[in-house]
């Protein structure tokens, strides 16, 4: 719709010209004002700058890709938990919440933080100590070239179009909220993050990470406040909720409550079983991710010394902790305070509802968020919660595409297409990668327009690369006679049999009963449940492999695997500085919030 | 963050001083003026307390990790 002209308006920040294209835009839930419009165009000025002044100090390859490595504790882990906060987390989870009420926190509190506690503790060590680039790099040095290949292609198809989901998940809302052209926002979005990723690198994607992280917290942290002040509290929230469903006005369900009905698959809404949660959430898919997934392992890497290293993943598990307060609650506020018009509850909807049902003013659950904003903020506080969004936005497909430029020149230009390069050249290459993967994106964002969902999306990636990624970095880190031909076969099999596994229902949806061991499973049940079974089938095939070839000498393994490496010690802290201190805080605040809403 | 160059946190108080200002002096202006946002709890003037807020801690930030200034 608007051509070239947004890219022109990306680099000048200009507010006048933003207003005049909204002015020429669709009906829209907010009207912006110039206030709220310089809050924007102040962010937008804000990130390039940082790019430009950032752009001196990635010159080295290790500056580029890897920040140095002079990062705090506290820088990485910030960083190590805004990468994650995209699209999906502030969207898409806020109508999760909305849906299937408290149910959703799972995806923060036992889908993360044991992940998050487990990197920094046990597995950080042998990432930090081997001095690798990259995930696929860690397993060159461990199982050789063709896993680390078969790891680095699936990771960068899967980090183009996770940050494709992004882009398209950033318009859907600025076209919601504010009327934005689809294409408009993801030509101004990427051009933004293509500039400042390019320009400084690692360290430009960290800066804005860490700047946006906190203006997500500065935009977002106000509705559920008001939110709480409107409905009187928690206890108000859970009796309005109570009462709506008593008077049907809600439909059935226990919205407030984490655990008490995952007995059975027919008992929630998700339609899933504890077990799900436990061992296919709690392990195959947030251990894959947190632990295995490059997007957010670099950030870690790029801390300025182990205990940094160790600290960053659980300082970041605190922040992790919270944010079902700007995600979670305002989802589950709209479900009581969200009224039509006319003074009625309002009703959010599916995608495929609104769809069905054009011009009949209808929302869908994912744009409660965005509906909230428009609810409580006036002039400048709206236009600071849009820039939360698109902040949690770029920082997420920044996080992308900063870990797609590493793996892309590290594990696949270096060793398949030019191996003997200088320094220099890997610099240029990355540059040149970045905006590679920002277009690659870009056609992925079109893509996903027709995807039927995008958490279902999004979960079915997961578990088709990052399980059977986990089970290989596990046996490869912990169990010293793990082969090369182990690890190379366990990771390709593991993958093909998530594929395969998700072909089969997709064929036959009869097959859910085997796959998700219930036909009352649904959707999210069985992404949980295929991430097990591939992650499975990837340990079963290491093993069964590595016992028939020849394992490599201990001294090959020194910071490769544990029980052959032996680690750096570190001085002695006080205790408010050490990293089994605030292990054990977080232990307890983890295991505090489940009770508290069991 | 590093041992040269300009610290992320006064970055971070630059922008939360820039937004604290607009946002608090726009809540000063609809307190002077009466003329509030049509919102919910408008009553409670969020933008003068929050703002105000992000004043406060751009400031802090800003002046605590100005380029030039050890610690």
């Amino acid at each position: 719709m608007f051509g070239l002209v947004p890219a022109s308006i990306a680099a000048t920040g200009s507010p006048s010209a933003v207003a005049a294209l909204l002015a020429l835009s669709a009906p829209s839930l907010a009207h912006l004002s110039p206030l709220d419009i310089a809050v924007i165009a102040i962010y937008f000025v804000m990130v390039i700058w940082i790019g430009f002044y950032l752009k001196s100090r990635a010159n080295t390859s290790e500056e580029f890709f890897m920040a140095g490595r002079e990062m705090t504790a506290w820088i990485a882990g910030l960083s190590f938990v805004s990468a994650n906060l995209g699209s999906l987390e502030l969207m898409g989870w806020a109508g999760s919440a909305y849906q299937y009420g408290i149910l959703a926190a799972h995806w923060y509190w036992v889908g993360a933080i044991p992940a998050m506690l487990f990197l920094g503790m046990v597995m950080m060590p042998f990432y930090y100590v081997c001095k690798t680039h990259s995930v696929p790099g860690y397993l060159k040095l461990r199982f050789g070239q063709g896993t680390s290949i078969v790891a680095a292609f699936s990771f960068a198809f899967m980090t183009v179009l996770m940050s494709g989901v992004n882009m398209f998940a950033m318009a859907e809302v600025m076209k919601v909220v504010l009327g934005w052209d689809l294409n408009f926002s993801i030509i101004v979005s990427s051009l933004a993050v293509a500039a400042y990723v390019a320009l400084g690198g690692l360290r430009s994607a960290i800066f804005n990470e860490v700047l946006q992280f906190v203006l997500i917290w500065g935009g977002a942290l106000l509705v559920p406040i008001l939110g709480l002040i409107e409905t009187g509290g928690w206890n108000g929230l859970k009796a309005k909720i109570a009462h709506n469903i008593a008077t049907g006005v809600t439909a059935p369900g226990d919205y407030t409550h984490m655990w008490r009905s995952m007995g059975h698959f027919a008992d929630n809404p998700m339609g899933i079983h504890w077990t799900g949660i436990v061992f296919g959430l709690g392990f195959a898919i947030s251990f894959g991710y947190w632990t295995t997934d490059f997007l957010v392992v670099q950030r870690v890497l790029a801390a300025n010394s182990l205990r940094s290293a160790r600290m960053a993943p659980v300082i970041g598990s605190f922040f992790k902790m919270a944010v079902p307060f700007i995600v979670i609650l305002p989802g589950l506020l709209g479900l009581v305070v969200l009224q039509n018009s006319d003074g009625s509850l309002m009703h959010l909807v599916g995608e495929n509802v609104v769809a069905a049902n054009p011009g009949a003013g209808l929302h869908s659950y994912n744009e409660v968020l965005p509906l909230m904003l428009v609810r409580y903020c006036s002039p400048g506080l709206l236009g600071l919660g849009i820039t939360a969004l698109i902040a949690g936005f770029m920082s997420g497909m920044a996080g992308n595409v900063s870990a797609f430029s590493a793996v892309w020149t590290y594990d696949i230009y270096q060793p398949l297409i030019n191996k003997k390069a200088k320094d220099e050249h890997y610099v240029a290459v990355g540059r040149w990668a970045t905006i590679l993967g920002v277009v690659i994106s870009i056609g992925a964002a079109y893509l996903v327009m027709n995807a039927k969902g995008i958490m279902d999306y999004v979960q079915a990636l997961f578990s088709f690369f990052i399980s059977p990624l986990l089970g290989a970095v596990l046996m490869g880190m912990f169990w010293k006679r793990a082969t090369k031909a182990g690890g190379f076969w366990g990771l390709l099999i593991g993958t093909l049999t998530s594929i395969a596994l998700w072909a089969w229902v997709k064929i036959d949806p009869t097959a859910l009963r085997y796959v998700a061991i219930s036909p009352d499973a649904k959707d999210m049940a069985e992404n949980m449940y295929r991430a097990l079974w591939s992650v499975s089938v990837c340990v079963i095939v290491i093993f069964v492999v590595s016992l028939f070839g020849k394992a490599r000498p201990i001294a090959e393994l020194n910071g490769l695997v544990y029980g052959a490496t032996k680690l750096p010690v570190e001085e002695p802290v006080p205790f408010y500085k050490n990293e089994y201190f605030w292990l054990v805080i977080a232990i307890i605040c983890f295991l505090a919030l489940n009770i508290y809403f069991w | 963050m590093h041992n040269s160059g300009i610290s992320i946190w006064f970055f971070i108080g630059v922008l939360l001083t820039i937004y604290g200002a607009m946002i608090f002096g726009y809540g000063l202006f609809e307190l002077a003026t009466g003329h509030t946002a049509n919102v919910i709890l408008a009553n409670l003037h969020a933008p003068v307390w929050w703002g105000g807020l992000m004043l406060a801690l751009g400031l802090f930030y800003g002046l605590r990790f100005r380029p030039g200034r050890d610690g």
